[in-house]
């Protein structure tokens, strides 16, 4: 967990947060001990790239294709169209039933340092010209964990895009319930798929979109109940993580066992979709299912 | 004392008992003795339940003896038919379901298999399903709901199974698919946590109007070996992580997740099982004839915010 993090920090600094606030951006540049770096390592091809390069090609790595993790503020900003995203529920707070040791600290920690709310950021925009309600989780904040306060603001998400009429995008990124608000955590994962319910019941789209990695209950609620399932390449999605299979099974795992385009084999997900085409990919989609564009 | 010192306490007791009926010596008064005897293992006992603690409540839970979904289902119901199969791939045998008579109500019954012996439980997996299981499930909810029959589930499981193939045929999936498609049955539903109740495979059988716990049964976001192992990267430390985790009936009665506690009688759970049976025919008596005369909306309704306002977080 600590060499996640690590390499995320490392990645935070060649990448601006273009969302966040002057105020916090100014924090972050406190916090942040390391400089700015002219080149970004790609841990798959293990390369070296001007980080400019690589900020230009969707964080992607130029030369293998290695998608890297993007905080929910850069994808949001290669997503919709200019200035038309609009943050809703922006905050809230958990409730820390089970009074777990430094977990309030931690979290304010955490806020200061990411300029999150929590592991999910949610509003409105348009993309292609159609509205469309977002949800996008950012590893960074506890591996994008679903406690309380991530599955109170997906599912207000859910029933705002309900309430309007609205489609939904839902970007996938989390290590699961969060272990730290135990059982309320499980129960977030029904809250979500049930809002779901009545957000397919009334006819409306949803598109799920999982990036790296999606695991545990994040899987086995919203994220799998998609009309439309994408996921970036080579993301890991599944609902027991690798090392608790392997312990179980006391083996070996394949190669490239529950990865994206092992999920598409088995039949879970329609398209695997390079991030450069991700924008493409939905503004098509908003309009396939544009009641104006039917009638 | 822990309830497994107090359990071997009490073995020791039954032990002396036998040894003393095996003698042959009349001039003692056999009776009286005995009597003391039994007076001990229920003050050992007595003592030992009233102060349970999360972990002992663990132990309790996961007990090869308690009775399980089949024990349930012939105290509970009559004329059991048993249907098996996903009609998709296979049948799972770790969830096993069908539809029973209630009194004079037919019901969808549903619930997780765990064996009472090695055997057993290999035919079972261990009560751990894979996604076929839920498929099962879902079919049998969805024909309860065809032929308006309420839906009594059981819940009894460590968790859903973590194997290579639970995975290639959608482990998350289907544990998705059942918790939104709970949602809109039209016909009620009752889960009762007769034993563990653990992670989002016990969840993927308890989107429901109404959730009984047993006294001593636990329900989780995973096992207090998991958590400690995600936590602390160190399984041994699940005493501990029980303590803090908050999962006993009693924890989630108070979070408004569990609606009623069912009694449960000290010592084997075997010999005294009666004593829950009876309560929960009494509440699935008076429950069903509630949530019966309920609409369908106001059932759907019910049912949604239940799960709604689980995780409340004021804004600030
Ligand atoms: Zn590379």
């Amino acid at each position: 967990m600590e060499e996640l993090f690590k390499e995320r920090r490392e990645k935070l600094n060649i990448i601006k947060n273009l969302l966040r606030k002057p105020k916090e951006e100014k924090k972050t540049a406190n916090t942040s001990s390391v400089p700015e770096g002219l080149y970004t390592k790609c841990p798959e091809c293990e390369q070296g790239y001007l980080s400019e390069d690589v900020q230009k090609n969707f964080y992607v790595c130029p030369g293998c294709g290695h998608h890297f993790k993007i905080t929910a503020a850069d994808r949001i900003q290669m997503l919709v169209d200019k200035d038309s995203f609009r943050e809703i529920t922006p905050r809230l707070r958990t409730q820390n039933v089970l009074g777990f040791p430094n977990y309030t600290q931690k979290l304010s920690h955490l806020e200061k340092t990411t300029g999150l709310n929590d592991a999910v950021v949610t509003g409105v925009a348009k993309v292609g010209g159609c509205r469309v309600v977002l949800g996008v989780m950012d590893s960074r904040f506890l591996m994008g964990s679903m406690g309380s306060v991530v599955g109170e603001k997906i599912t207000r998400a859910i029933e705002y895009a309900t309430k309007r009429r609205l489609p939904l995008l839902i970007f996938s990124a989390s290590g699961g319930a969060r272990m730290q608000e135990g059982i309320i955590s499980l129960m977030q994962m029904s809250k979500t798929s049930n809002a779901l319910a009545k957000h397919n019941a009334a006819g409306l789209l949803y598109i799920s979109y999982l990036t790296h990695p999606t695991t545990g209950g994040v899987t086995a609620s919203f994220a799998s109940l998609g009309d439309i399932m994408l996921a970036e390449p080579r993301a890991l999605v599944g609902f027991a993580g690798p090392r608790v299979i392997e312990q179980t099974i006391k083996q070996k795992l394949p190669e490239g066992f529950q990865r994206s385009e092992f999920l598409q084999q088995q039949g879970f997900l329609d398209q695997v979709v390079e991030r450069k085409k991700m924008r493409a990919t939905i503004a098509l989609l908003l309009k396939l299912h544009a009641r104006e564009a039917a009638l | 004392m822990s309830i497994q010192e107090a359990e071997a306490k009490v073995r020791k007791i039954d032990e002396e008992i036998r040894q003393l009926e095996q003698k042959d010596a009349p001039d003692v008064d056999l009776a009286t003795i005995k009597n003391e005897l039994e007076k001990a293992k229920n003050t050992i006992l007595t003592k030992a339940y009233a102060n349970l603690s999360s972990y002992d409540k663990v132990y309790l839970a996961r007990k090869p003896t308690r009775p399980n979904v089949r024990d349930y289902i012939e105290n509970l119901f009559d004329h059991f038919f048993e249907q098996r199969g996903d009609r998709l791939y296979r049948d799972d045998c770790s969830i096993i379901g069908g539809i029973a008579m209630f009194r004079d109500m037919p019901v969808t019954v549903i619930g997780h298999q765990k064996g009472k012996s090695l055997e057993e439980n290999l035919l079972c997996n261990f009560g751990m399903p894979n996604p076929e299981g839920y498929r099962k499930s879902l079919r049998l909810m969805k024909q309860a709901e065809k032929f308006k029959r309420p839906i009594i589930t059981f819940i009894d499981t460590a968790g859903a199974y973590p194997g290579i193939e639970a995975e290639e045929h959608g482990q998350g999936e289907a544990i998705a698919r059942n918790l939104m498609e709970m949602c809109n049955l039209t016909v009620p539903v009752i889960s009762i946590v007769i034993g563990e109740g653990g992670s989002g495979g016990a969840l993927a059988l308890s989107v429901a109007n109404r959730i009984w716990m047993l006294e001593n049964a636990v329900y989780s976001i995973l096992s207090p070996e998991g958590f400690a192992s995600i936590l602390w990267k160190d399984s041994a430390r699940a005493q501990e992580a029980s303590e803090i985790m908050k999962l006993t009936a009693q924890d989630l009665y108070a979070f408004d997740i569990v609606d009623v506690i069912v009694k449960e009688p000290m010592g084997n759970l075997n010999e005294h099982a009666e004593v829950i049976y009876a309560q929960l025919r009494d509440l699935l008596g008076n429950e069903l004839t509630a949530l019966c005369r309920l609409s369908e909306r106001a059932l759907l309704e019910q049912r949604y915010k239940k799960f709604r306002s689980i995780g409340d977080c004021s804004g600030i």
